[in-house]
């Protein structure tokens, strides 16, 4: 008898293993939601999906008459508007800082402290300093998530930086190298896939501040949605939206995650041939 | 004639330890100059003061007669152990590098006419090492000694006045390291280079150097272990004929008889 770990699922039965426990989950909520509606039909806490369906077909195909918009097109406009911006915004300010606390020894010097300073602060404490001074429209929003995520970033991105191997930067500049062509050619292109991988594991954190941003001042968006329609306990309405919250962030994960295996298939690739 | 490397009177010391003391060393012109000795000795001391990764606290060194930039640059060329080229290039973008480097300081793309020449050249040196049919693979599709084929033409680009190397086959197999001895021996005689090369084998110093030194501590204090440095202990001049026998003294003092 082989020890259990060391047998492997194979093939359909991987995919099959894989989705059991979603099954089960799924088939769970079910009974348990038939049940509640046998004891009560007019129950909001654990919706049948007939009821979701029916609910999302007001949210995703009819107009808001107040504002002529598809509320759920117009919520996912505004909240991917947001978290675009300050995730760009974050990997921008992350590359040149990262840069340049991970090569110049002088930038390690003058910001590394700061940065150190800046990454313990818990943003949400800040929020209402950032709505004082940027008021509740967007701008507070955005820094808001830029706040959060980009400090990790910056000491993510330094320290990738900072570790690679001093033969390499010796290297370059025997190959008459200066400080820019080490940055533009050494380390950038060696920074991009760590860079793109910080921004999949910052975007967890992003949802969570843009969500909260949204949930105590907004008119538009996924965040304000859900706390909206939750005075009306409208689980109809929450659980798609949080499964639709779900599926964008696997979406843009996936996309970066091709974008850096095309891109930098160097860093990917076992075997790294063209 | 002047030499190209020269080290006056050097010493490095950090505090109260010193490395090395009273160094005083000529490399002439198309010299294969090997420098051995125990772990610890000081050896890649050596190149750290010639590539100017470190300053001498007291003596000078000089590359043509001039004092040495403490800097790294282009007039001296390196090959590492390891991690010496560039793993997100291909083999014929780390080759091109230093002629990147040196005609676009700006962007490091090169264009046209330029691009042409470099890349011809790139392509005649990864011909020379035996890398012609791998010229888009990355680094880490090669083994080891082909990456050290790589580091080598990518360093013989921008025709360095002198050649240093860090234990560039150490990392090898034997028989791997047999066929390096080979290619860095023709690249040595084709190209009139001058090379430093630094190695813990004796018999790899002796085998491919004009001129083997040792490093080693001349005087030792037992209760004092760092107060006293190492120098260049021995000093060979070989010609072709001494090249077969490792002198008794070397072979003694690095157990290797």
């Amino acid at each position: 008898m082989r020890r259990l770990l060391n047998a492997r699922p194979r093939g359909g039965g991987r995919l099959l293993l894989g989705l059991l426990p979603i099954a089960i989950l799924v088939l769970l909520y079910l009974v348990a939601s038939q049940a509640r509606h046998a004891e009560n039909p007019r129950d909001k806490i654990l919706p049948t999906p007939a009821a979701m369906a029916q609910s999302m077909e007001i949210m995703a195909l009819q107009k808001d008459p107040r504002t002529g918009e598809i509320p759920l097109v117009a919520d996912t406009k505004a909240s991917l508007t947001r978290l675009g911006i300050a995730v760009g915004a974050a990997a921008a300010t992350t590359l040149v800082l990262g840069l340049s606390i991970g090569l110049l020894p002088y930038a390690r010097a003058g910001l590394g402290p700061l940065v150190a300073t800046i990454s313990v602060i818990p943003p949400i404490a800040v929020l209402p300093i950032l709505f004082i001074v940027f008021g509740l429209g967007e701008t507070a929003k955005i820094v808001l998530i830029f706040v959060g995520i980009t400090p990790f970033m910056v000491r993510d991105l330094a320290s990738h930086v900072a570790a690679i191997p001093e033969e390499q930067i010796v290297k370059a500049q025997t190959l008459g190298a200066s400080t820019w062509l080490v940055a533009l050619q050494v380390a950038l292109p060696q920074a991009m896939p760590r860079l793109i991988d910080s921004v999949r594991f910052s975007l967890g954190p992003a949802w969570v501040f843009l969500i909260s941003a949204e949930a105590i001042a907004s008119d538009v968006g996924l965040g304000y949605r859900i706390f909206l329609v939750r005075r009306y306990l409208a689980m109809d309405i929450i659980l798609p939206y949080v499964a639709w919250i779900s599926l964008l962030a696997v979406i843009i994960d996936l996309l970066l995650l091709t974008w850096s295996r095309t891109a930098f298939r160097w860093a990917h690739a076992p075997g790294g041939r063209r | 004639m002047t030499p190209v490397l020269s080290f006056r009177n050097v010493w490095v010391e950090y505090g109260d330890h010193v490395v090395l003391e009273k160094v005083s060393l000529d490399v002439a012109p198309g010299a294969f100059v090997s420098i051995v000795g125990p772990s610890g000795a000081g050896k890649s001391t050596f190149l750290r003061l010639a590539l100017g990764q470190e300053a001498p606290s007291r003596g000078e060194i000089l590359l043509d007669g001039a004092p040495i930039p403490p800097e790294p640059g282009p007039d001296r060329g390196v090959v590492f152990q390891r991690y010496s080229v560039f793993p997100h290039m291909t083999v014929l973008q780390n080759v091109m590098f230093g002629a990147r480097c040196d005609q676009a300081p700006l962007t490091g793309l090169l264009m046209g006419a330029a691009r042409r020449q470099a890349k011809a050249e790139a392509m005649a040196i990864l011909d020379q090492v035996g890398l012609s049919a791998s010229l888009k693979a990355f680094p880490r599709a090669l083994s080891g000694g082909m990456q050290q084929r790589l580091a080598i033409a990518q360093a013989l680009i921008t025709k360095p006045r002198i050649l240093l190397l860090d234990e560039p086959f150490g990392a090898l197999d034997p028989g791997v390291r047999l066929d390096m001895h080979e290619l860095i021996t023709g690249l040595w005689r084709e190209h009139g280079l001058t090379i430093l090369m630094v190695t813990h084998d004796i018999k790899e110093a002796f085998k491919l150097g004009t001129r083997v030194i040792a490093v080693d501590k001349r005087r030792h204090d037992p209760h004092a272990p760092h107060r006293y440095g190492s120098t260049a202990v021995y000093d060979f001049p070989l010609d072709d004929k001494l090249k077969t026998a490792i002198p008794k003294e070397i072979a003694v003092m690095t157990g290797e008889a």
